[in-house]
């Protein structure tokens, strides 16, 4: 961590600590504890997907896939194989890994709306798999049965426990993102997003670092994807669709396509939304959202957090001159 | 049914739903030939065509072939409106905005429709009425028929327009060097507001006839524009009749799959080829063949 | 003179480039000694910018060699060739705009230094202390050429003429053998483009070979040591400033018209 993301995380850590504090004793937010571990779940998916769209400049229409990936691997190896849920979750992550790499290798050599093709068409074979191959994944009505987290004796019990264990991850996540982003690594990804052949003139081996970033950033989904199975202990393909790989473009590009922060208060914002205060829209949820994220890609492509806090910055400068 | 009947059964039905891939895929490729950009909405205006056209058949009692060319209408609008007011904004931003633009835009249009009509399948009747005709023991419905001349028709139509005519060489001539086409007197900007009026219209025509034989409901888009753009990439972006090749292959493999391999995995037929294409060959595949 | 220093710094081949039916480049054949400035010259679509593209890697030759130091590189990939040691800047400037000054000029770094990504995440010493030598380098190229002041703008708002300048500062962060230079006083106004001439005599003075396209003739025939004509994709003539001068053919096709 450097210096100038020292005093925000700080403040980040104190803030994740004390909110079950407040959490616990107000009843009205009780349930809050519960919608803050979907969110942290769902901003460690942002935050990779920040890092390779935001940073690398490469849309990914397949992080729903990945997540549901790591998801499955551990579900099927605890259902099915008896495996504990650690020794899943590294073989998990290893098997997107290595799935990751096999699809961006190729897909990654491809621009703009080949990409997005490309990784549409992963997601979507993805997701057939997941309906079809019933004897391993239950089919559409989804795997049940699968185990809490927990490693030997030791067992993540109370959604309290859960999160605390969420949001260490979380935390995790965002030191990495920013020590990753606040590098030589992380200023070649900007350096590509804008000019890939200067990048390349530079000495930026641009294949390389795309690839690797890809990976990156698919293992991290699966991580989360893990963590959601075990939590939930039921998974279902239909938590890994299009639709929710939509949903984490539009968690990045709310929060604010190039901030690591902006991508985790995005994904926190819109699970609250989709868990709190939408619910009266039910199924209209998916209109509200393309509606959002129509009117952020054309008016705000760079996030409609910024231009908010931009905006409440400039009021305050005003009061106070 | 002997096994050869049912082979000529899985090709006939495959030739028929393949059509309807290769006027999405052909929406995807007048966009392409104009201006260059790939329409993810391009597969709700399918769905769009098959739906508004049953409200004009059904709640608006309009004969049939009316609400075939009212809901050509509509839709054609509609893609218009999005070129006006989103695309010619957004191609100034990045090709990511432009892309986000496009996937958010197939949401509000698949939402809507959901909104509007619900979640359950509709139908149209047939175009004539009539027992299928019996063809070496393969049962061919009339519709199948309709679909596969009203696509000929179309395709060769847009053949000759954009080889023969003005409109349709300067159209082309937009993509290859916009700023040539604008100063040799090109309406650029007009021929690209053509261009989504034209896809979205032929979307929609795909969407009415394969409605009476395959329902339509309000999130079918998605896969058919993912299936139409494989088979538009398949067939060398830009490229009409290979366009018709890859869309009656694709058609086949998916009807043979689901007939002799699972039904589960049919979508997956042309996604998997598009990956192959798109992984094996892009350029050489993706080349505009004109 | 020992061995070594024999060996031109660069060396090309019979190059040829040809896009579809355009052949940009003609057997071309010229070398590039150690420490000099050499200047390529040539009315517009010559092919210079193809052969600068081609040196750095940017686009590969349809046929031909390309040597560096003795080494073969028409082969290698673009950032293989910067680690190398030939840096380049562009004609339509390519800076990362919405980045700022010095962040560009860290990227010019990037074949210089080698934290891979477990260092970086992990923000291990030896990458803070490398993160350290890429800030101070940025800092000590800017004033170099004299951007110091603009350290932290973003690269976009800078007028172009400083834009240009901070190109040539990001080339040389990467401390290159060979520079290679596209019309780096393209658009620059008199009194820029002497300060220009300046800058690349002191560059040359470090140590480092210029390569450099420039339409300006008077900065080419006072600070070049060799100049390269380029006429339709064909070498029409190399030699001293003197000599093109002098050359009855360079004179026709290309000083010609300006006299
Ligand atoms: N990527 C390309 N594709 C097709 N043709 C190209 C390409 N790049 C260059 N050319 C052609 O090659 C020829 C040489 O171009 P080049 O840019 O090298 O000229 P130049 O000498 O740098 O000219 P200028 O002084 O205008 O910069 C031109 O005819 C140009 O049209
Ligand atoms: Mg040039």
């Amino acid at each position: 961590m450097n210096r100038k993301n020292l005093p925000g995380f700080l403040v980040f850590l104190v803030c994740i600590g004390l909110f079950p504090v407040f959490a616990t004793r107000i009843s009205a937010i009780q349930h809050y504890l519960d919608v803050m571990i979907f969110g942290g779940i769902f901003g460690i998916v942002a935050i990779g997907l920040s890092l390779l769209m935001g940073y690398a400049g490469q849309i990914s229409l397949a992080h729903a896939a990945f997540m549901g990936i790591g998801a499955y691997s551990s579900g099927i190896l605890t259902t099915h194989f008896n495996f504990s849920p650690v020794p899943a979750l590294f073989l998990g992550l290893l098997i997107t890994a290595i799935i990751a790499f096999s699809v961006g290798v190729p897909s990654l050599r491809l621009k703009g709306h080949y990409l997005a093709m490309a990784t549409l068409g992963f997601g979507v074979i993805v997701h057939i798999i997941f309906s079809e191959e019933v004897n391993w994944t239950g089919g559409p009505s989804g795997l049940v049965g699968i185990p809490g987290f927990g490693l030997g004796d030791w067992k993540l019990k109370s959604t309290l426990q859960w999160y605390y264990f969420v949001w260490l991850w979380v935390a995790v996540s965002i030191l990495i993102a920013l020590n990753l982003v606040n590098s030589r690594i992380g200023r070649a990804f900007r350096a590509i997003h804008e000019d890939e052949k200067a990048a390349e003139a530079m000495g930026v081996p641009t294949a390389r670092y795309k690839v690797q970033i890809f990976v990156v950033s698919a293992a991290m989904a699966a991580f989360a994807g893990s963590l959601y199975a075990h939590y939930v202990e039921f998974i279902n393909p239909g938590s890994f669709d299009l639709v929710w790989s939509i949903r984490f473009i539009l968690m990045v590009m709310v929060g604010g396509i190039q901030s690591i922060w902006g991508s985790l208060l995005g994904s926190l914002f819109l699970t609250f939304l989709s868990n709190e205060w939408l619910q009266v829209f039910a199924e209209l949820e998916i209109l509200i959202y393309g509606i959002i994220l129509f009117i952020i890609s054309l008016f705000f492509p760079d996030g409609l957090f910024p231009v908010i806090f931009r905006f409440l910055a400039q009021q305050l400068e005003r009061r106070y001159e | 049914m002997s096994i050869m009947e049912e082979f000529l059964q899985y090709l006939i039905s495959g030739i028929t739903v393949g059509m309807i891939y290769v006027l999405v895929a052909l929406g995807y490729n007048i966009i392409y030939n104009v201006t260059e950009v790939i329409n993810f909405a391009q597969g709700e205006f399918v769905m769009l065509g098959g739906l508004c056209a049953v409200f004009y058949y059904e709640s608006l009692h309009l004969p049939l072939w009316v609400a075939f060319f009212m809901s050509i209408g509509t839709v054609g609008v509609i893609g218009l409106i999005f070129e006006k007011f989103a695309i010619r904004y957004a191609r100034s931003q990045s090709v990511l905005t432009l892309i986000i633009v496009t996937i958010a835009f197939s949401i509000i249009l698949k939402g809507s429709a959901m909104f509007i009509w619900g979640k359950d399948p509709y139908s149209l009747p047939a175009f004539s009425a009539g027992s299928p005709w019996m063809v070496a023991g393969a049962a061919v419905q009339r519709q199948s028929l309709w679909i596969m001349g009203i696509s000929l028709v179309i395709i060769s139509g847009l053949s000759i327009f954009f080889h023969n005519s003005f409109y349709g060489k300067a159209m082309c001539a937009c993509a290859d060097n916009p700023i040539a086409a604008k100063m040799m007197g090109i309406p650029v900007r007009r021929m690209i507001l053509l261009s989504f009026t034209l896809s979205a219209a032929l979307g929609a025509a795909g969407g009415v006839i394969i409605t009476p034989l395959s329902l339509m409901e309000y999130d079918r888009g998605a896969l058919l524009g993912l299936k139409g753009f494989s088979v538009a990439v398949l067939g060398g972006l830009g490229n009409f009749w290979g366009a018709l090749m890859a869309g009656i292959f694709i058609g086949i493999g998916e009807s043979f799959c689901a007939g002799y391999i699972s039904s589960g995995y049919k979508d997956a037929v042309a996604l998997v080829a598009l990956l192959i294409v798109l992984f094996v060959r892009p350029e050489g595949l993706l080349g505009k063949t004109k | 003179m020992n061995e070594a220093s024999e060996i031109p710094i660069l060396e090309i081949r019979e190059l040829g480039k040809s896009f579809g039916g355009v052949e940009a480049l003609h057997d071309i054949t010229f070398s590039v000694p150690s420490g000099v400035i050499q200047s390529i010259i040539g009315p517009n679509g010559a092919g210079k910018t193809t052969l600068l593209n081609c040196v750095s890697g940017i686009i590969k030759p349809s046929h031909g060699k390309i040597y560096f130091l003795g080494k073969p590189i028409e082969n290698l990939p673009p950032h293989r060739i910067a680690t190398l040691g030939i840096s380049r800047t562009f004609q339509h400037v390519a800076l990362f705009k919405r980045m700022t000054v010095i962040e560009n000029v860290a990227i010019g770094r990037h074949s210089k230094t080698r934290s891979g990504f477990l260092a970086c995440t992990l923000r291990l010493s030896s990458m803070r202390r490398e993160e350290r030598d890429i800030f101070t380098k940025a800092e000590e190229w800017l004033e170099f050429v004299g951007l110091s002041d603009e350290m932290w703008k973003e690269a976009g708002s800078l007028p172009l003429g400083k834009q240009k300048l901070l190109e040539v500062a990001r080339a040389l962060a990467a401390e290159p053998r060979l520079l290679l230079l596209d019309e780096p006083a393209g658009g620059l106004n008199t009194s820029e483009t002497e300060q220009f001439g300046d800058l690349i005599e002191r560059i040359r003075n470090l140590g480092i070979t210029i390569l450099l396209i420039e339409h300006d003739m008077n900065l080419v025939m006072e600070k070049s040591d060799y100049v390269v004509v380029l006429h339709y994709g064909k070498l029409l003539a190399t030699g001293t400033p003197r000599e093109i001068k002098r050359n009855p053919q360079v004179i026709e096709v290309y000083l010609g018209k300006e006299e």
